[in-house]
């Protein structure tokens, strides 16, 4: 009792919050790019919120049911459709046994997150279902989906309940069709050139072709340093803004290397990873400071936004 | 015995979810000392909205969780850390892992490349690199890939130019004044001399990195028959 795969899409993998613990050992931390669309995901089912759930880009799958099943679509908007009919996301649907999932055109975003009642069934690697797909581990076998497999369902839903009348609360998620990403300043900021560093929040970037779950390579004014001396390798993160010596910086995303050795001229805060992660090739951005407190109250204030949201629909399912 | 200097050790944030605490400057054992005396106290008192750490050669990175505690009350506990540290133990020099390498052929392809570029025997070479015991600075880069400093500088040789497309998993390799071992297989451009029967990253392992900051490393030449055997053993034939 699972889902099958009809057609794999372009990159199917199971992801959940990340694995963490292991960055000293060089273990990549992976889970969802858009980690906010996968936690509302989880509520809207009442699920844990870092219930794995499957992350689909830009060109989604085609997925077959073969059991009835609870489940929400958050994240990108990429036209999901159930036998054919536009579906709605952000709230759970009842999606009975052979039913077909598929996909269209990416309207807004490029990575939808499918949530299942009660999570996939599938092993835990260094406490975490994510796949880290470079070294081949966790989540389903270590890859992304592909045609003719199964994933299982580890519960199925049997409540009564059928039709709902909850969807996410609005202003959590964000406006993904935004070009402001907010930064801190990197370890490295001064070390870059005084036109550099103007360039760097005064004109635009936009995110290129080379793109995808470990960094997104910017098109842009090129960047550089004052001296170009090297550097010894330190620890990069989710968000971390590098730039190699040829001037073309790289967000760093959620497959990133825990360690680099390019310098670091700012950080995407933690709350606009989710606009960065969803962005498609092309996509027109323009770095704005922020401070430190100032980006950890959005985070706590997130936080707050989640747990209120978790409460409600505890409520609903009873 | 030797102690942190809190006026030298400086703190900045890496974002809002991590916070760099840097030693000094520069590939020196004796910050390396520095930094596993740190996180040998953060594996013992973890504290709440305590994620993880990552050493690298200069510095420790601490992520956690801002919606527990802020870049200031964190500043103010990782202040109080160090000076708690207070005197540290030179590490023991009695714990030095071995790694069993096959020097050379299709194991080591530039092991012959080397040896010409120092205008020495390959069996010189061999000899001089598995002397030698390596300190394991940092682990990064991808799963389990150690930083090991301490190469002779007899036999620093620079990157390849171009670099391989596959180098396969156990690979031993030299990339200027550094050597390392390739965990799993990946592009790289490290002199490959040869590959050790070891596996350096299993994911099912409890510690599935073999090897950690501050560990100490040598490297034992073995034939054939012995690389055989320490893989097949591995795989509990």
């Amino acid at each position: 009792m699972g889902i099958r795969v009809i057609k794999p899409g372009l990159l199917s993998s199971i992801q959940d919050l990340g694995r963490y613990g292991y960055q000293k050992s060089g273990m990549a931390v992976s889970g969802a790019m858009d980690g906010l669309a996968l936690q509302i995901g989880n509520l809207l089912l009442g699920n844990a919120k870092e219930t794995a759930g499957l992350e689909c880009t830009l060109l989604g799958p085609v997925l077959v049911f073969e059991k009835d099943q609870l489940i929400a679509l958050t994240g990108g908007d990429l036209s999901a459709q159930i036998d054919g009919l536009a579906v709605p996301m952000w709230k759970p649907l009842y999606v009975h046994r052979g039913a077909v999932l598929s996909f269209g055109k990416a309207v807004k975003g490029c990575r939808t997150y499918l949530c299942v009642y009660g999570g996939f069934n599938l092993p835990e690697v260094l406490s975490s279902a994510s796949t880290y797909l470079k070294a081949g581990i966790g989540g389903w076998k270590g890859r992304a989906l592909k045609r003719d497999d199964l994933i299982p369902f580890k519960r199925l839903y049997t409540k009564s309940l059928k039709k709902f009348n909850w969807s996410s609360v609005p202003g959590i998620y964000p406006d993904l069709q935004s070009n402001r990403i907010r930064v801190l300043e990197g370890p490295e900021f001064k070390s870059f050139t005084r036109k550099s560093r103007s360039d760097f929040f005064e004109q635009s970037f936009s995110l290129s072709t080379q793109a995808d779950r470990m960094g997104h390579y910017l098109d842009g004014p090129l960047l550089y340093r004052d001296q170009n001396g090297e550097l010894l390798s330190a620890a990069v993160s989710f968000g971390t803004v590098q730039v190699p010596p040829q001037g073309k910086p790289i967000v760093l995303m959620a497959d990133h290397q825990t360690t680099g050795g390019y310098p670091r001229i700012a950080q995407v805060i933690t709350a606009d990873l989710t606009c960065m992660a969803q962005m498609q090739a092309g996509h027109q951005i323009r770095f704005e400071g922020i401070g430190l407190a100032q980006a950890q109250e959005l985070l706590v204030k997130r936080k707050q936004q989640l747990e209120e949201l978790q409460k409600a629909i505890t409520l609903k399912y009873g | 015995m030797i102690s942190i200097n809190p006026s030298l050790v400086q703190y900045y944030p890496l974002g809002d979810s991590a916070i760099v605490i840097q030693f000094g400057e520069g590939v020196n054992p004796l910050i390396n000392t520095q930094i596993r005396a740190v996180t040998a106290w953060l594996d013992e008192y973890t504290f709440e909205g305590f994620v993880e750490y990552v050493p690298a050669f200069t510095t420790i990175t601490v992520y956690y969780e801002p919606w527990i505690l802020d870049y200031k009350e964190l500043l103010s506990l990782m202040k109080e850390m160090i000076a708690d540290i207070g005197e540290i133990q030179e590490p023991d020099e009695s714990g030095i892992i071995e790694i069993p390498v096959l020097y050379g052929a299709e194991q080591g392809p530039d092991l012959q490349y080397v040896a010409d570029f120092h205008q020495i025997s390959t069996a010189e070479l061999i000899s001089v690199h598995s002397q030698a015991v390596y300190l394991v600075y940092m682990i990064g880069f991808v799963p389990g890939f150690p930083y090991l400093g301490g190469l002779d500088e007899r036999i620093a040789t620079p990157r390849k130019d171009v670099p391989r497309s596959v180098v396969p998993a156990g690979s031993v390799g030299i990339a200027g004044q550094q050597t390392g071992v390739y965990p799993i297989e990946t592009p790289g451009g490290w002199q490959i001399i040869g590959r050790t029967p070891l596996n350096l990253f299993d994911p099912d392992r409890a510690a599935p990195a073999l090897l950690k900051a501050g560990d100490r490393v040598r490297f034992k030449a073995i034939d054939q028959t012995t690389f055989i055997e320490i893989k097949g053993a591995k795989h509990g034939h």
